[in-house]
C-alpha cells in the first residue's frame, strides 16, 4: 500500500514535468520552424535586403542567430503568465466565475515582496551578504507576499463574492471589477502615504542580475553566447515548483479531491459532508498565494512596479488561461507558455519581418488578438476541460 | 426515542409551499418508504432532513437532537447519508474517488479502506470499474456507485431518493435486493423515496403517502398494499 502510494506521488510529480517539457519543446519548435520558414520564403525579397542593410546578415541568419535567446526569454515570461493563470483557472473551475481582481492580488504580492526587501535593504541586511543569505531573504519576501496575497484573496471572496453567490453571473463579475479598482487605489493610497511614491524598485542584491553562460554556439559561422540571467532561472524554477505542487495538491490530496467535487457538483459535494464554503475559500487561498508569489517573481524580473503593475500581466495571464482552456490547470500552463513565447517572438521578429512598420510594442496587441480569436473560434481553449478534470 | 423525527415541517422554494406540515418518524433498523406522485414533495422532504433546505417551521430531530437548520455537511457528520435524486455522481472523478468522497468525514484511512472493501463486497462490479470515471458508467452502474457512496459513511440512516429511476427492471430488482440485504444484515436504517410504490412497499416495514406537500396516509407496508386508495393511485390496480 505504501509503495503504491509513493508510485502515485511520483506519477503526480513526473506527469506535469513531462507536460512542461512537451509544451516548451513543442511550442518552441513550432514557432522556430515558422519563423525560419518565413525567412526562407522571403529569401531575396526586400525584407531580406533590408535586413542585410541594417544588420549585415541575411534574414535567415538573423532569425536563426537570435532564436535561442528569444526562446529562453519566451519561456521565462511564459512561466510568469502560467503562474498567474493558475489563479484564474482554479477559481473559474470551481465557481465558473472570472476573478478580474486576481491581477490586483498579483500586484499586492509584488508590493509586499518588494517592500519587505526594501525594508531589509534599508536596515542594511542586504549589504554584501553571501548568496545563500540573499536567497533566504528572497524566499522570505516571496513567503510574505504569498501570505498577504492569499489573505486578501480569501477576504475578497468572503466580502465581495460570497454574498452574491446565486445572483446572475454578471453580478459577481461587476463586483470583481469593483474590487479590482478598489485594490489598485488602496495600494496607491498606502504607497503614497507611507513612501510618498507610486512606484517601487526592487533592491539589487545577491547574484540575481548576473548572467549565466549556458553555452556557446556556432551558427552559420557566427558565435553566439547563450546567456540567461540568474533571476530568469529563479522565475522558471519557482514557476515549475508551483505548477507541480498545485497539480499534486489537486490530483492527489483529499483537499484536491474535495475541490474537484465542489467544481463538478456543489450540492452533492455538500451531501458528502464537504463544507463547500470552506473549499471555495481554500480555492481562493491557493490561487491567491500562487498569484502573490508570481508578483514577486515578476518584480524580480522586471525590477519596477507600480499600483497598476497587475493590469497587463493579469490580462495576459487571463488570455493564457482562456487559450489553454479556462478551468484546466494543464491548460493554464500550456496557454502561459504559448502566449509568453508568441509574445517574445513577435517582440523580437515583428519589426524585422515588417521592415520596421510594426515594432515590438505591437506584441501586447497580439495577446488580445489571440484572446478574441480563441473566444470566437474555440471558446473552450486548446485543452478545454475543467479543473474537475483530472489533468 | 425515534432515530429520525420530523414534526410539522414546512418547507418553501421561494413562494412555493412545498411541504405543508410534514410529521413522520423512522425507528432504528426500519425501512420506511415515502410514496407519492411526481411533485408531491418527496425529494423536498429528504432535502429538508439533510439540511439542503431550511424549513420555515417545524423541527427535524436525529436521536432526539434538534438538527433543524444545521448546514448539510454537519448533518452528514452526524451520520445521515443521502443518495440524491438523479444520483449525483461526480462525472470526472474515478469510481474510487467518488467512493472516497462518500467517506469524506472519516479521517481514519484504514477505516475508509475497510468501507471500500465492504461496498465492493456488495457491488463487485464497481471494483472492476475502480479507475474508470464516474461519467463513463452505465445508468445501473451509476446507481450502484451512488448507493455505495452513500454507504461509505456507515450512516445511521440512509436517505435514498428514487434509486430505481431510469433503470431496467432487472436492475431495479437488484437494487431493491441490496436495500433489503443492507437492512437485514447490516441493520442500516433506510428512508426510501420511490415512485415505484409496489417495489418500495414490498421491501419496507412502514410507509407514508404524500400528496401535494401533505401526508395523507401512514401505515405498515402490508396495510398500505391493501389500501384501496393506494392501490388505485399508486399501484395501478383498478
Ligand atoms: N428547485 C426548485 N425550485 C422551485 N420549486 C421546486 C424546486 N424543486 C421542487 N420544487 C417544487 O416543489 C414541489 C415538490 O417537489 P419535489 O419534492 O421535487 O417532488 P417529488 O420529489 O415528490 O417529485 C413541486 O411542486 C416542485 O415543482
Ligand atoms: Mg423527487
Amino acid at each position: 500500500m505504501r509503495r503504491l502510494l509513493n508510485a502515485t506521488v511520483l506519477i503526480e510529480i513526473l506527469r506535469p514535468l513531462g507536460q512542461i517539457a512537451v509544451f516548451v519543446a513543442g511550442a518552441g519548435l513550432i514557432l522556430s520552424a515558422l519563423m525560419l520558414g518565413m525567412a526562407v520564403l522571403l529569401r531575396g525579397s526586400t525584407v531580406d535586403a533590408t535586413t542585410m542593410k541594417n544588420y549585415g546578415v541575411d534574414l535567415f541568419t538573423y532569425t536563426l542567430v537570435n532564436l535561442p535567446q528569444v526562446l529562453i526569454d519566451g519561456v521565462t515570461i511564459g512561466f510568469v503568465y502560467a503562474a498567474i493563470a493558475l489563479g484564474y483557472t482554479m477559481v473559474y473551475g470551481v465557481l465558473e466565475f472570472i476573478n478580474f481582481a486576481h491581477s490586483e492580488i498579483f500586484a499586492i504580492g509584488a508590493f509586499v515582496g518588494v517592500e519587505v526587501l526594501i525594508a531589509l535593504d534599508n536596515s542594511g541586511r542586504l549589504d554584501g551578504i553571501p548568496y545563500t543569505m540573499a536567497y533566504f531573504w528572497l524566499f522570505l519576501a516571496v513567503l510574505a507576499a504569498m501570505v498577504a496575497a492569499g489573505a486578501t484573496a480569501v477576504a475578497m471572496e468572503r466580502i465581495a463574492y460570497r454574498p452574491l453567490r446565486g445572483a446572475p453571473r454578471l453580478v459577481p463579475l461587476i463586483s470583481a471589477i469593483g474590487v479590482s479598482f478598489f485594490l489598485q487605489d488602496a495600494i496607491r493610497l498606502i504607497e503614497s502615504l507611507t513612501t510618498g511614491q507610486f512606484h517601487r524598485i526592487i533592491p539589487t542584491f545577491g547574484n540575481f542580475d548576473q548572467q549565466i553562460s549556458l553555452a556557446s554556439l556556432y551558427i552559420v559561422g557566427t558565435k553566439i553566447d547563450l546567456v540567461m540571467q540568474v533571476k530568469s532561472v529563479i522565475v522558471i524554477v519557482s514557476a515549475i515548483v508551483m505548477v507541480v505542487g498545485l497539480n499534486y495538491l489537486v490530483n492527489a490530496t483529499k483537499l484536491g479531491k474535495a475541490i474537484r467535487s465542489v467544481a463538478q457538483d456543489r450540492v452533492t459535494a455538500n451531501l458528502m459532508g464537504i463544507n463547500v464554503n470552506r473549499i471555495i475559500a481554500m480555492t481562493f487561498l491557493i490561487g491567491g498565494t500562487l498569484g502573490g508569489a508570481a508578483g514577486v517573481l515578476f518584480a524580480l524580473k522586471f525590477t519596477r512596479i507600480d499600483p497598476f503593475v497587475g493590469f497587463f500581466p493579469g490580462l495576459k495571464a487571463f488570455t493564457a488561461a482562456v487559450l489553454g482552456g479556462i478551468g484546466n490547470i494543464t491548460g493554464a500552463l500550456l496557454g502561459g507558455l504559448v502566449l509568453g513565447m508568441l509574445e517574445t517572438f513577435s517582440g523580437s521578429y515583428l519589426s524585422v519581418f515588417t521592415m520596421g512598420a510594426f515594432g515590438a510594442e505591437y506584441k501586447d496587441i497580439l495577446a488580445f488578438a489571440i484572446l478574441i480569436l480563441v473566444l470566437i473560434f474555440r471558446p473552450s481553449g486548446l485543452l478545454g476541460e475543467q479543473v474537475g478534470q483530472k489533468a | 426515542m425515534s432515530l429520525l423525527e420530523l414534526e410539522n415541517v414546512h418547507s418553501y422554494y421561494g413562494h412555493i409551499h412545498a411541504l405543508q406540515g410534514i410529521s413522520l418518524r423512522v425507528e432504528e433498523g426500519e425501512i420506511v418508504t415515502l410514496i407519492g406522485a411526481n411533485g408531491a414533495g418527496k425529494s423536498t422532504t429528504l432535502r429538508t432532513i439533510s439540511g439542503l433546505i431550511k424549513p420555515r417551521h417545524g423541527s427535524v430531530r436525529l436521536k432526539g437532537q434538534d438538527i433543524t437548520g444545521l448546514p448539510p455537511h454537519q448533518i452528514v457528520e452526524l451520520g445521515v447519508g443521502h443518495v440524491p435524486e438523479g444520483r449525483g455522481i461526480f462525472p470526472r472523478l474515478t469510481v474510487r474517488e467518488n467512493l472516497e468522497m462518500g467517506a469524506y468525514t472519516i479521517q481514519d484511512r484504514a477505516e475508509v479502506a475497510r468501507r471500500m472493501e465492504f461496498v465492493f463486497g456488495i457491488f463487485p462490479r464497481l471494483k472492476e470499474r475502480i479507475n474508470q470515471k464516474g461519467g463513463t458508467l452505465s445508468g445501473g452502474e451509476q446507481q450502484m456507485l451512488a448507493t455505495a457512496r452513500g454507504l461509505m459513511l456507515k450512516p445511521h440512516i440512509l436517505l435514498m431518493d428514487e434509486p430505481s429511476m431510469g433503470l431496467a427492471p432487472v436492475l431495479v430488482e437488484a437494487i431493491f435486493e441490496v436495500i433489503k440485504t443492507l437492512n437485514q444484515q447490516e441493520g442500516t436504517t433506510i428512508l426510501l423515496v420511490e415512485q415505484n410504490a409496489l417495489m418500495a412497499l414490498s421491501v419496507a416495514h412502514r410507509g407514508y403517502v404524500l400528496q401535494i406537500g401533505n401526508i395523507v396516509l401512514d401505515d405498515t407496508a402490508e396495510n398500505l398494499k391493501k389500501n384501496e386508495m393506494v392501490r388505485a393511485a399508486y399501484l395501478g390496480v383498478k
